[in-house]
Formats: C-alpha cells, structure tokens, sequence
C-alpha cells in the first residue's frame, strides 16, 4: 500500500501521542545538556497541531485532493508559530522541505526516502549542523541512509520507514558519548559527553510514529482518533 | 521618519528587545526601529508570528512613507535589517524568509553582535544609507568588536593622498561621561554629513563603535584629524561639538 495523507495525519497525531508520553524524559534529557524546554516546547508545537488537524477535518476533503505535502506543510507552519524555542524552526524547516517534495495524494517507498533527505537536509542547512556533533541531524541521517538502503533494495513502504526508525534509534543512542559541537549543548564542551541528545531522541520518535502510522493502517471509523 | 531603512530586532526576551531598540533609536531617532522578542506563550522564545507581523507592519509603514515622499526616492535601497539575538532568533527569522521568499527583496538578515550590530546599523541608517550599507554596519560590528578586545585602536596612518587638505586639532573632553553612546552617536552622524574622512584618536570618527570603545572621559584630550575638500571645517565642526560638552557640562 502506498502512503496517502490520512497516513501523514495518523504519522502527525502518534508524534504528537508520542512526544507527550515523553515529555518528561525529553525534558530531563535537554536539562543535563541544554536549557531544558525541549519536551515542553515539542509537546506545545504538536499539541497545536493536532487542534489545527480537527479543525481540518471539521471541513472534509476527497481523499484524491488532500496530498501528503498539505499535512506537512501544516505541521511546519504550526511548529514555527508554537514552539518557540530553536526546536520549532528546526522541525518546522525539516517538515517544510518534506512537504516540498510530498505534493501528491499517495507516495512510494522512493518518494518516501525523498520526504527523509528533505527533512535531514532542511534541518541541517537550518541548524548549520553535520554529522557527529551530537544534534538531530545525527538521527535524520541515520534514517536517511537506512531508508536509502531499505528502498534500494526493492522494500516496501513500510520496510523504509522501519528501517528509518530503527536507525534513528540507534543513531539517539549513539550520540551519548558525542561531545557537542553545536547548539546550547556546545556551551558545555566535554561535559555534554555521557548525555543523549535530546534532538535526536524526539526525532527517533518521531520516525517510530512514522512506521507505527504505516503498519495501523487507515482508520476509517474514527479519522479524527488519536490512532 | 526619514530612513529609508528600518531595524527589526528579534530576542528572546521582549525586554531585551525592546531595550535594544530604545538604546538604538536614541541614537537615530530618525529611523524606525522595532524590537520583537519572547515566545508564543509569553515567556523567554521566539515567536514567527510575532515576528512576521513586524515585518508587516515595519514594510508597510516603510512604503507609506515613501508614498507620502514626493522624491519617491525610498523605492530602491531601502528596506528592513534584522538581528537576531541566539539560536532560535536567528533561526525563526530564517524561517520566516523561507516561508514567504518575495520578502527576501527588502528583508535581510544580519549576522552581528545583537546590540553593537543594532546600534551602528541605526546609525548609519539614520544618515539615509541604502540596505546593503547598513548590513554592511551591522556586519562589520563583529570585526569592531574582535579588534577592540585584541589591539589597542589603530594608529592613524601618517601619509595621507597627495593634493588632498588635512587639518587637525587637539580637543579636550569636557562633559563627565564623555564620548558615551548618545554623543557618540551624535559626533558619527556628524562626520558623515560632512563629507570628509575624519578620525579622532586614529579611530574612524564616521563610526560609533569605535569612538565609543575610545572609553574618552572627562578630561582626555583627543586629537581631532581630517582629510578630504571640508577637511579644515569637518575638524572644527567636531571640536566645536566635543569642546560644547554635549549639552551635559
């Protein structure tokens, strides 16, 4: 099955599930390393999304109309508004770029890979970041190139997007003993040794809610249910 | 307002906003200057709303005074700088260029010193320079900035064009603070009005930067030089302003 854009809306409303039930842990994370609002800030951004996706779908459109570009360029322009901190131009860039090349009602395993570089290259070109100095980029492009691999080798949709969020699992995990080298992190030099990133965390979850949106498939019943 | 460019100020901090922007249109008060700061709800952030609707209105107010101007000469040139102060303020403000390009003709973004960048953009705005010189101010802040805290301010070069009049005087400090922000400010618009190549204590006297880092107080005695046609009155302009005190004695 390719991915339509009821499936970025159910990607958009598992983060905005996923992120809350991490909020405390995000939070924790960017205390120990940066100034502690990443939860909160990431938390308020999707929670605003998810508004403005019900007040969407108050007003129906065919499902050939809607593309899966309209939902991320929402989910951009509400991050930007909401979320205040360096996070929100950050991912609003990342679902921006995503949305540039995502303007069709369904994408294939190749269109899917295209949304990831996208997004790893809008938030590094934003962020002025590159591998290996502990930020989200370090995630994304783990994704990237997992994705990359996945599709490469004739998978499916579902098989890039797991193959993504598996990478940007691991990719999280592995910035631990980064020492940063951008963002607030960097302030603190050696000392952001032995911490996770944060960024990099909530973009693991992120991509989890990706795959999770692909394997639960359409929900008809309830479109507008935290699925 | 006569500017023809405007500054937007982007912080995290309202305050520190809108306290930039105060201590920046004191020094230009011809120049429409806006400080945009705090998150969506309220607290330390960044807004792009905020932020966007500032630039609205800065751009809107910008073309309106232009219209009203009959010389119409504020359609080329002119336009709005930005500053932001840390990451996200920098960030939002890009963001807001990419979300809406057409914006990318008359809004440019500044990477400078937040507040020494603001104040020598306004200035320098303040005398009617074009968009390019005042980010160029702005810009080049950073590199006042470095120098201040590496070296003492440049010795004025000895030689000077052939054919050119020079003319130089020594002044002495008279008002307490001194050569502090708000004379400074004054002394810089001055020399760029006057059309000649002015320094005082070898540093250039066109920037007020650099005659504030001069730190003259009360007292100094500062040796006023000047080349160029209106070299002879642009140095008794400017000892004539510092010997008045400024208005503080």
């Amino acid at each position: 099955m390719a991915l339509d854009a009821d499936w970025a809306e159910r990607w958009v409303r598992r983060t905005a599930n996923a992120i809350a039930d991490a909020k405390g842990e995000l939070t924790e994370l960017d205390r120990q390393i940066g100034d502690g609002d990443h939860g909160e800030n990431l938390d308020r951004g999707f929670k605003a999304v998810v508004a403005r996706l019900d007040d969407v779908a108050a007003e129906p459109v065919p499902a050939d109309e809607r593309t899966v570009g309209d939902v991320l360029k929402l989910v951009a322009t509400t991050l930007m508004s909401t979320v205040g901190g360096a996070s929100g131009p950050l991912y609003g860039t990342a679902y921006l770029r995503a949305a540039k090349v995502s303007g069709r009602p369904q994408i294939d395993p190749p269109a899917v890979v295209a949304v990831l570089e996208a997004a790893l290259e809008g938030v590094a070109s934003r962020g002025k970041a590159t591998v290996g100095e502990k930020t989200m980029v370090d995630a994304w492009h783990a994704a990237v190139e997992a994705g990359e691999a996945a599709a490469g080798d004739g998978g499916s949709e579902v098989d890039v997007l797991r193959a993504a969020a598996e990478a940007a699992d691991t990719a999280a995990t592995g910035t631990i003993p980064l020492i940063a080298t951008k963002g607030r992190a960097s302030y603190l030099g050696e000392r952001s040794a032995g911490h996770e990133d944060p960024g990099a965390r909530s973009t693991a979850l992120v991509l989890g809610a990706a795959l999770a949106a692909a394997l639960s498939g359409p929900t008809p019943a309830d479109p507008r249910g935290a699925a | 307002m006569t500017a023809r460019v405007a500054l937007v100020l982007v912080s995290h901090s309202v305050e520190l906003a809108r306290g930039v922007a105060e201590l920046a249109e004191q020094m230009a008060p011809d120049v429409l200057i806006r400080g945009v700061g705090g998150g969506p709800d309220g607290g330390l952030g960044t807004s792009l709303d905020a932020v966007q609707k500032a630039l609205a209105e800065v751009l809107t107010a910008l073309a309106d005074d232009t219209a009203g101007d009959d010389a119409g000469g504020g359609a080329d040139g002119g336009g709005v700088v930005v500053l932001g102060d840390l990451g996200s303020s920098v960030l939002t403000v890009e963001a807001v260029l990419e979300l809406d390009e057409s914006l990318t003709e008359r809004v440019v973004l500044a990477r400078a010193p937040f507040v020494e960048g603001a104040v020598a953009a306004a200035v320098t705005a303040h005398g009617g320079a074009d968009l390019g010189a005042v980010l160029e101010s702005a810009t080049a802040s950073i590199r006042m900035f470095a120098a201040s805290e590496a070296t003492q301010p440049p010795e004025a070069s000895g030689a000077t064009s052939g054919g050119e009049s020079e003319s130089s005087r020594t002044v002495t400090v008279r008002n307490p603070l001194g050569l502090h922000a708000r004379p400074a400010a004054l002394v810089s618009r001055k020399v760029a009005e006057l059309g000649a190549t002015v320094t005082i204590d070898g540093v250039d006297a066109s920037s007020v930067l650099q005659l504030m880092a001069l730190g003259a107080t009360q007292g100094r005695e500062l040796r006023v030089e000047a080349t160029g046609e209106r070299a002879a009155e642009a140095v008794a302009t400017v000892v004539e302003m510092i010997d008045g005190g400024f208005g503080e004695v």
